[in-house]
C-alpha cells in the first residue's frame, strides 16, 4: 500500500462520497509534516499550506471566467450598442492584457476587496457578510439535523449488522444520497406545506415576523438568535417552523454519509481485541457500542464533518434555491441567471476560502485528536 | 490481507472473470440482492435510453400534436398518463428521452476523465519530482473545492450558460469530468508509485523498454483494478451533478432535449400550487438511476474491501459455490 492510500484505510470507506479524511494525509503534505513530527510544526506546515491551495483556485477561476470575455460584455451584450459597450468595458480597465488585469484583482483580493456587484452594485464582501450568516445558519441547522440521524442509526446498523435493520438503513443511507437534496426539499414541501399545511413554504422568516425582527437595533446574523432576544414565543417558533424543511433536506443527505460512517468504523473497531476483551469481562452489548467502541470510532467523522461544511456549501445552493432561503446560494443562483460574473467569482473565491481554512481546522483537530494522524 | 478472495479463479472462461460478473458470483445474501437490484435499474435505464423513441409517446419539445395544443399543467390523463408541465410538454416523454441526456452526460464525462485523469496520474507517478508536487497541490485544491461550484465555473466558460443539445451535454460532461480528473488522478497515481517500484518495471528498464511502454504496457495495465468502481460511484454523483446543473438553470436549453434537472426546477412553483406529477416523476427518474449506479458501486466496494466483506467464517472456503446459472445471467 502506498502512503496516498494507507489514511483511508484507518479512516474507513474510501467511496462514496470520496473519503475526505485522506486529506489529513495528503501526499504532498505528508513528507514535509513526518519531518517535523511535532504538533507546533506539524500545524505550522498545515496553516502555511493554506496559502498555495487559496492561490490556485483563485487563478484557476480568475482565469476560467476571463476566457469567457469579460462580465460586461457578459451582462449587457446585446443590449448596448457596441461603442456604448466598449467605452464601459475600457472604464472598468476590461481591455487591458489579462496578466494586468490578474495581478491587480490579486492584490485587490488581498486587500479584502472583491470588487463590486454588477447589477446592484454593492461590495461583494458585503454581499458576503450579509448572505454568508444566512447560509452558516442552514448548514449549522442541517449538521445537527445530520448527527442526530446519522450517529445513533449509524450505531443500531453497526450493532445489528447484516441484520434486517442494517439492510434497511443501508438502503436508507444509499437512498439519502441518491435523492438530489432539491428533490428531497420538493416533496417535503409538498407534503408538509401543501397537503398538510403545517409548515411554510419557503423563506426564513414570515412577512410579520420580518416586521417584528426589523425593531431590533443591532441585528445579530442568525435570526434564531434574534428571535430569542426579542423573548418572543410566536416568533421563535415562526423562525424556527422555516428552518425544519431546509434543515432535514439538507441533513439528511449529509445525515446519511455520517450513517456509513459511524458504521464502518465501528464494525472495525467493534472487532478490536479491546472491546473482545472487555465483552470478556462482561461488560454488556449496549454498553461496549456506546462508549467502548464508539469514541475511536468518531474520529473520522469529525474530520468528514468539517469536510461536509464545506461540501454542503454546494448542497446548500440548491437548498436555498428550493427553500428560497436567502443565503449566499440562492444569491449565487440569483447572480448567475442575471450573469452578474463579479458577483460570481466573489462569492465562488469566498467559498474557496473557506473550504481552505475549514480544511486547515479539521486537520487541527484531527491532529489533536488522533497522534497517528501526524507521524 | 490474507483473506482477499480472488477476483476470480484464472481458470473460469474470460466472461465470467469480467468485473461485474465475477462480483455477481461472488457475492451473496443481502450483498447479491443490493448488487442484482443495482444492475436491474441500471440495465431499465440503458435500455430507456436506447428505445426511448419507440417508448416516448410524443418528442421532448412536443406541446401539440394532430388533437390540437397538449395543454398546460393537464393532471395525468389516457392522453398523458404522467399530465403535461407548465410549458405543455409531456411529462412521461420528457422523463423518458431524460434518460438520453444522462447517460450521453455520464458516458462523455466518464470517457474524458478517465482519458485525462489516468494519463495525467500515470506521467505523474512515474515521474515523480516537482511534476508530481506541483501536479497532486493542484488536484487537492480541485478536490477540496465543492464539487456543484465548479462545475458551474465550468459551465458558464464552456457555454455561457445555456446552449443546444450536444453542445449542452458535452458541457455538461466537461463541468462533470473536471470535477472527477482528480480522483482517477490520485488512484492510478497512488498505484503508479506502488507499481514503479516492482521488480518487473525494473527489469523492464533494465532490459531498455521505451518509456511509452513501461508506462502502458506494465503499468497501465496492472493499475487498472479499482478503476471499474470509481467509475460506477463517478457515473451516479454526474447524474447528480447534470440534475443540480439544471435545476440552477445552467443546464441544456428544454428545446433541444430532456434534462431532468431542469424539468424539476420549473414544478417548484408549480409544487407550491399541488401540481404534484412535474415534480414526482422526472425526481423519481433521477433517484432511481442513481441508486442503481450506487448500488452497483457500492456492493463491488463493499466485495472488494475485505474488512466489509459479509461472508462468514467458515464459508469462505466455497466462495461461488451457490451462484447457479440463471443468477450469473441476471
Amino acid at each position: 500500500m502506498s502512503d496516498a492510500l494507507a489514511p483511508a484505510d484507518l479512516a474507513g470507506e474510501p467511496v462514496p462520497p470520496p473519503d475526505p479524511s485522506q486529506d489529513a494525509v495528503v501526499p504532498g503534505i505528508a513528507p514535509a509534516a513526518r519531518r517535523g513530527g511535532s504538533l507546533g510544526r506539524y500545524i505550522g506546515v498545515r496553516f502555511l499550506l493554506i496559502f498555495p491551495t487559496i492561490f490556485i483556485l483563485v487563478t484557476t477561476v480568475f482565469f476560467l471566467m476571463r476566457l469567457t470575455g469579460d462580465p460586461i460584455t457578459a451582462a449587457m451584450g446585446g443590449r448596448l450598442p457596441p461603442d456604448q459597450l466598449a467605452e464601459r468595458v475600457h472604464a472598468a480597465g476590461y481591455d487591458r492584457p489579462l496578466i494586468v488585469q490578474y495581478i491587480d484583482y490579486l492584490s485587490k483580493v488581498v486587500r479584502g476587496d472583491f470588487g463590486n456587484t454588477f447589477t446592484d452594485n454593492r461590495p461583494v464582501i458585503n454581499v458576503l457578510a450579509h448572505y454568508g450568516s444566512a447560509t452558516a445558519e442552514l448548514v449549522i441547522y442541517s449538521l445537527i439535523v445530520a448527527l442526530a440521524i446519522g450517529v445513533p442509526l449509524g450505531m443500531v446498523a453497526a450493532h445489528r449488522r447484516d441484520r434486517w435493520p442494517d439492510a434497511v438503513l443501508r438502503v436508507f443511507a444509499i437512498l439519502g444520497y441518491a435523492t438530489p437534496v432539491f428533490f428531497i426539499g420538493l416533496m417535503l414541501k409538498l407534503v408538509f406545506s401543501i397537503y398538510l399545511g403545517i409548515l411554510p413554504v419557503s423563506g426564513r422568516v414570515s412577512t410579520a415576523g420580518e416586521v417584528m425582527m426589523g425593531t431590533i437595533t443591532n441585528p445579530s446574523p442568525f435570526y434564531l438568535l434574534d428571535a430569542l432576544r426579542l423573548g418572543n414565543p410566536a416568533l421563535i417558533a415562526d423562525v424556527l417552523s422555516h428552518a425544519i424543511l431546509p434543515a432535514i433536506a439538507l441533513g439528511l443527505l449529509t445525515g446519511g454519509v455520517f450513517l456509513r460512517l459511524v458504521r464502518t468504523n465501528l464494525i472495525g473497531t467493534l472487532e478490536r481485541q479491546y472491546v473482545e476483551s472487555a465483552r470478556s469481562r462482561g461488560v454488556g452489548e449496549t454498553r461496549l457500542v456506546r462508549t467502548h467502541a464508539l469514541r475511536p470510532a468518531l474520529i473520522p467523522v469529525i474530520t468528514v464533518m468539517g469536510m461536509q461544511i464545506a461540501m454542503s456549501l454546494g448542497g446548500a445552493v440548491l437548498t436555498e434555491t428550493t427553500f428560497e432561503w436567502k443565503g449566499l446560494g440562492f444569491q449565487l443562483a440569483q447572480y448567475m441567471a442575471s450573469r452578474d460574473y463579479v458577483a460570481v467569482q466573489g462569492i465562488v473565491m469566498m467559498i474557496a476560502v473557506i473550504v481552505a481554512v475549514t480544511n486547515f481546522l479539521v486537520d487541527v483537530v484531527a491532529a489533536l485528536i488522533d497522534p497517528r494522524v501526524r507521524y | 490481507m490474507t483473506d482477499v478472495v480472488p477476483l476470480a479463479d484464472r481458470r473460469d472462461p474470460w466472461y465470467l472473470r469480467l468485473p461485474v460478473i465475477a462480483d455477481v458470483r461472488r457475492s451473496h445474501g443481502l450483498q447479491r440482492g443490493m448488487l442484482i437490484t443495482g444492475l436491474t435499474l441500471t440495465a431499465i435505464l440503458l435500455l430507456t435510453a436506447l428505445f426511448a423513441p419507440l417508448l416516448a409517446p410524443y418528442s421532448w419539445a412536443q406541446t401539440q400534436d394532430a388533437a390540437g395544443p397538449f395543454g398546460t399543467q393537464q393532471p395525468p390523463s389516457a392522453a398523458h398518463l404522467w399530465g403535461t408541465t407548465v410549458s405543455g410538454f409531456d411529462v412521461l416523454s420528457r422523463v423518458i428521452w431524460g434518460t438520453r441526456t444522462a447517460v450521453a452526460v455520464i458516458a462523455a464525462a466518464i470517457v474524458f476523465s478517465l482519458f485525462l485523469g489516468v494519463l495525467v496520474g500515470l506521467v505523474s507517478g512515474y515521474l515523480g519530482g516537482w511534476v508530481d508536487r506541483v501536479l497532486v497541490m493542484l488536484a487537492d485544491a480541485i478536490y477540496a473545492f465543492p464539487s456543484l461550484l465548479l462545475a458551474i465555473v465550468m459551465s458558464i466558460v464552456i457555454s455561457g450558460g445555456r446552449s443546444s443539445a450536444w453542445g449542452g451535454i458535452l458541457s455538461a460532461a466537461i463541468s462533470i469530468t473536471v470535477v472527477f480528473v482528480p480522483q482517477y488522478f490520485r488512484v492510478i497515481r497512488a498505484e503508479t508509485i506502488r507499481l514503479k517500484a516492482e521488480p518487473f518495471v525494473e527489469s523492464a528498464k533494465v532490459i531498455g523498454a521505451p518509456f511509452g511502454r513501461i508506462l502502458f504496457g506494465h503499468i497501465f495495465r496492472n493499475a487498472t483494478r479499482t478503476l471499474p468502481l470509481i467509475f460506477t460511484l463517478n457515473a451516479s454523483e454526474s447524474i447528480l451533478t447534470l440534475a443540480g446543473l439544471g435545476f440552477l438553470g445552467f443546464g441544456i436549453e428544454p428545446t433541444s432535449a430532456a434534462e431532468w434537472g431542469y424539468d424539476l426546477n420549473r414544478s417548484l412553483s408549480d409544487v407550491t400550487a399541488g401540481i404534484w406529477w412535474t415534480a414526482v416523476f422526472p425526481g423519481v427518474a433521477i433517484v432511481l438511476s442513481v441508486l442503481g449506479l450506487t448500488l452497483v458501486g457500492e456492493s463491488m466496494n463493499d466485495l472488494n474491501d475485505p474488512r466489509l466483506r459479509t461472508r462468514r467464517r467458515g464459508r469462505r472456503a466455497a466462495p461461488a459455490a451457490s451462484a447457479t446459472p440463471q443468477e450469473v445471467t441476471a
